[in-house]
This record gives C-alpha cells, structure tokens and sequence, in this order.
C-alpha cells in the first residue's frame, strides 16, 4: 500500500524541472496539445454518447453532443443479438481468446529462441538474417497473401485454428525489439553463466529472459492488441471458426435500427485493449527506448 | 535454437516474395495453368488500366501527405508531452494512442461525415451558415480522399509514436544541464543541438513504422468511402490489388501489382533512411 502511495506520489510530483524554459512557450505547447487532444477525443467522446442514446435521440436535428436520457438499451439490443447467432455466440468469444492467447505464447516462444544468438552470438549467415528482417519491416505483409494463401490451401489447412496462429506468430517486428533489448545485456553475463556450467537454453531462460521482462512484455500487449481486433481472417470461412470482431461487424451491418448497437460494438471492442495499455503504459513505453536501430 | 523461427520467416514471407515476383510474369488464375506472359502484366498495368494509374496517383498523395506531416506530428506531440510532468504526460499519451488501439473506432467518422443533415460536420456547417443543404461526404469525389487523410492522420499516433517518445525519454537528462552551461539559450536550440541527435535509431525506427502502417492501411478508406468508392476517388493500390486477388482471381496481375508495391515500400524507406541519417550526423 505505501509502495502504491509513493508511485502515485512520484505521478504528480515536478520532478522533472527543466532548464532554458519560458512561460510564453509553455503556453503556446498546453495550446498545441490541448488542440491535439481534441481532435483525437471528440470522435471516441461521441462513439460513447452514442451508445448511450436511445434510439428515438440517434437521429434528431441538430445531432446532440449528448444524450438526454442516457440508456443502456443499445447494449441490451446488442445482448439479445448474441444470443440469438446461428452459432453460439460463446463460441465467437472463445475462439478470440483461444486464438489470441495461443499465438501470443507461441510468439514469445519463438521470438525469443531466435532473437537470443542474433543478439548474443557470431555465426555464418547472421548479417544476412539481420538484413532479411530490416528489409521484411519495410513492406505490407498483403504483398505476400496470395502466395501463402496458396501454401496454407496446399497443407490442407484452410478452416482449422492452425491457420489463424501459424501465420501470425512470426511477427518480425517482435523479433526486431526483442534482439535489439537483448543486445543491452552484458555479454560477461552469458559468458560467466556458460563457465558456471549452464547450457544455451538454461542461459536463455534462466537469465536473459527475466532481465529482457519489458521487452516480452510489451510483445504480449502489441500481440493481444493485434489478435483482438483481426477481424476478418483469408483462411477462414466456416462460421465456426470466426472471431468475436468478425460477429460483431456482422451484427452491426443490420441497417440504421443497429447503429446505436454499432457504437455500442465500437466501445466494446476498444475497452480490452484499453485496459491492458493503461495498465503496461509506462513499462511499455522503457522497453521502446531501447529498441531504436544500432548500426 | 531459431529453427522455427526461420521456418515460418521463410515459408511465409522470402518464399512468398520470391514467387510473387515469379507468378508475376504468369496469367495465373486460379484454375487454369498458369502460362508465361513475360512483362504483358506490368505493361497491361502502365498502359491500359486505368484505374490502376488513378490507384497510384491516390497512393502518392495520400502517402506524400500521410507521410511527412504523420511523422511531424508523431515527433511533436511527443516532444511536447517530454515537456510535461509525469501525470499529464502519462494521460495524454492514453488520450492521442487511443485512436488506434482499437482496429474498428474509425467507423465513428463515418457518423461525423454522415452524408445527411444528421451527420455532425453537416449540421455543424449548416448551424453557422457555411452551406444551405447536407454534402454527400463520402459520395462526392473531391472530399473522399482529404477524408480519408483526415481519419489517417487521426490514426497516426501509433506504435511509431511510442518509439519516439520512448527515443525522447532514452536521451541522458545531464547533457540538458552540460548543454545550459554551454550557453544553448531555448527549448528549440536544445531540441535540434541535443534531443535530435541522440535519438537517431528511433527516429529510424519510428519512419519505417509509420512507412509501412501508412501502405498497409486501406481499412480506413474501405470502411468509409466503401470499395470501390465513388469513380474511384479514394482507390488504394492495396485495395485493386485485394480486388485482382479475391475478387477477379487474377492472381498473376495481381502479383504485378504486389511487386509494384512492394518496390516502391522499399524505395521510399531507402530515401527516408538517407535523409534522416543526414539529420542524425
């Protein structure tokens, strides 16, 4: 508890006085970001008011900023939706958070097996698998689809739950800040734990994982945010097996009688992620810093 | 140890650049088999499809606008918020990452541009005076692709904005302090003679962040203008390519119009790489 009072403490102490500063030019900086912030709240201010309008508000002249009497009806409207789905729509939920939390665990798995020799060890073909990994940062994956849409089809794996992770637990960019957290650890580290007697997988995760904690951690939270909102899957056409974003879409196509529901969608589908980045901001944000490109 | 890793790097993403380049100079389609065309794809793609040169001439603009002021903006908000203490700093990185944290919270625009008198750029135009009747947004062809920008540029502040302020939180407070003693007079002298320089790498890594999630990003315009929008106004070479593929099934055009893509990812990351590692050193 008094660990909790310091940190909220810290929050809003000054700490971080500056020198060389003056008061017209932090002025003008609150002006700058008070317009920013606008711009970037007002469209989600009103995707919430207009979830809580009932439905005789949706469409009045002039459209209100706010509701006059807020409801929860479109929320109910959305409910009886669920439930009335030719699948069951606990099925859509679980296939998100079974696909989401098996590609995020595959992820690191493979992430980090990879990224500790490209940080930590010299071998033949490594600067070529650096440079393959910059120049697979820069382009769309949608250039490759039709090509691994081919390869999936040929394994026989369209319509299977192995084609919503497989493709998704290599991400690069995962491996790219990984390797780069992984270089800032002291080589003597690796090499004292080797005299010691432990083999490269104890290494790994014995002792660079626990210290590489942000790194990992933020590849859970991007990986969660990326999963939870992939709503429409190519390998993927049984009903069975689509996620909770491709039902609520379908959903919220009803017609105008479903637009407070598609707000309501909207609201829904940004509170998990909301909630994992308030809750990771900061670590999230000390992982960043050490993950710009080293030449 | 990096066996699976590069298995699936490999399957899923060399194999495949290689063989769309391949399946590129073949009339592939799906069901018959594929023949050997040599450059009739790419010259069907410069001369005779229109379309295709309107895709790009949208491509362009969206990108040369998306782009550059994107990235600005990326680099100021997250300069200005290194300027505020921790509380503000932490609650205005929420407020401006907000827009894309979800994959579906643009659809709101589409209330706000409502091509009728309920939309709330219509009725806030028509309360003042500015126009008599609702505007068609989203059918009109002249605002379709400024709309699409806007809705872009409100998405910028993605995971290349959180590289950057990462970058501004890595630079070493005591070069501030050596820097003032130096004689470095404002916050501007400090930003270009310190701040930048010592955040180079995620300068980089931010650019080609905000590169390829501005190519990749036809969501935006499919959801709002609808696919294809009115005579095309707001067509994305992401969007005729979706279109050859899954809808024609011309998969050999449509791996022309991936190596096209691809190509000029590649090139405006080379110019962009260049032209920050002159500002870095």
């Amino acid at each position: 508890m008094t660990n909790f009072k310091v940190s909220v403490k810290r929050l809003f102490s000054n700490r971080t006085k500056k020198v060389n500063r003056s008061k017209t030019g932090n002025a003008m900086i609150f002006l700058f970001i008070g317009i920013i912030a606008a711009y970037s709240m007002i469209p989600l201010v009103l995707m919430v008011s207009n979830s809580l309008k009932p439905i005789s508000e949706l469409f009045i002249y002039p459209p209100r900023w706010f509701p006059i009497n807020p409801t929860f009806d479109n929320f109910k409207v959305l409910f009886s939706l669920m439930s009335s789905t030719w699948v069951p729509f606990s099925r859509y939920i679980f296939n998100t958070f079974f696909v989401t939390i098996i590609t995020t665990v595959l992820h690191i798995l493979i992430v980090a097996h990879a990224a500790y020799p490209l940080a930590k060890h010299t071998f033949r073909g490594k600067k070529l698998i650096n440079t393959l990994i910059m120049y697979s940062l820069m382009f769309v994956p949608v250039v490759t689809d039709i090509v691994n849409y081919m390869t999936i089809s040929s394994l026989n794996l369209i319509n299977t739950y192995t084609a919503m992770i497989i493709p998704n637990v290599y991400y690069t960019f995962g491996l790219f800040m990984l390797r780069n957290y992984m270089t800032t650890i002291p080589t003597t580290l690796v090499e004292a734990a080797k005299i010691d007697g432990c083999n490269e997988l104890t290494i790994l995760w014995k002792i660079i994982m626990p210290m590489a904690k942000p790194a990992w951690l933020t590849l859970i939270i991007l990986m969660i945010q990326n999963m939870w909102s992939q709503a429409n899957n190519t390998y993927v056409y049984s009903e069975k097996f689509k996620t909770l974003p491709a039902a609520l879409s379908q959903i919220t196509t009803g017609g105008l009688i479903r637009v407070g529901a598609g707000q309501a969608v909207g609201v829904i589908m940004l509170i998990v992620p909301a909630t994992v980045f308030i809750v990771n901001q900061t670590k999230m944000v000390e992982t960043m810093a050490s993950s710009g490109i080293k030449e | 140890m990096m066996a699976p890793f590069l298995i699936l790097f490999f399957v899923f993403t060399v194999m495949p650049v290689f063989a769309t380049i391949i399946i590129s100079f073949t009339d592939y389609n799906v069901l018959g088999t594929p023949n050997f065309v040599g450059w009739q794809n790419y010259i069907n793609l410069f001369v005779h499809d229109e379309i295709f040169m309107k895709s790009l001439s949208n491509t362009m603009v969206y990108a040369v606008i998306t782009g550059p002021v994107g990235y600005m903006l990326a680099f100021i908000v997250a300069w200005v918020l290194n300027e505020m203490g921790p509380f503000l700093r932490a609650l205005l990185t929420f407020i401006v990452y907000v827009p894309t944290l979800s994959g579906t919270a643009y659809t709101i625009w589409n209330l706000i541009f409502d091509g009728d008198v309920y939309g709330y750029a219509n009725s806030f135009l028509m309360s003042f005076g500015f126009i008599e009747e609702p505007i068609q947004w989203l059918t009109t062809e002249e605002y379709i692709l400024p709309i699409i920008i806007i809705v872009q540029l409100w998405m910028s502040m993605g995971v290349g904005f959180l590289a950057m302020r990462a970058g501004f939180s890595s630079v070493d407070k005591s070069l501030y302090e050596a820097a003032a003693v130096d004689g470095v007079k404002n916050r501007f002298q400090e930003l270009f003679y310190i701040t930048i320089p010592a955040m180079g790498p995620h300068l980089m890594t931010a650019a080609i962040l905000q590169i390829t999630s501005m190519f990749a990003n036809s969501a935006v315009s499919e959801s709002l203008a609808g696919s294809p929008s009115t005579n095309y106004a707001g067509h994305l070479i992401i969007q005729h390519l979706s279109d050859y593929s899954s809808v024609r099934f011309q998969r050999g055009y449509a791996s022309a119009i991936s190596v096209i893509l691809f190509l000029m990812m590649i090139a405006m990351n080379k110019v962009v790489l260049k032209l920050l590692n002159k500002i870095g050193r």
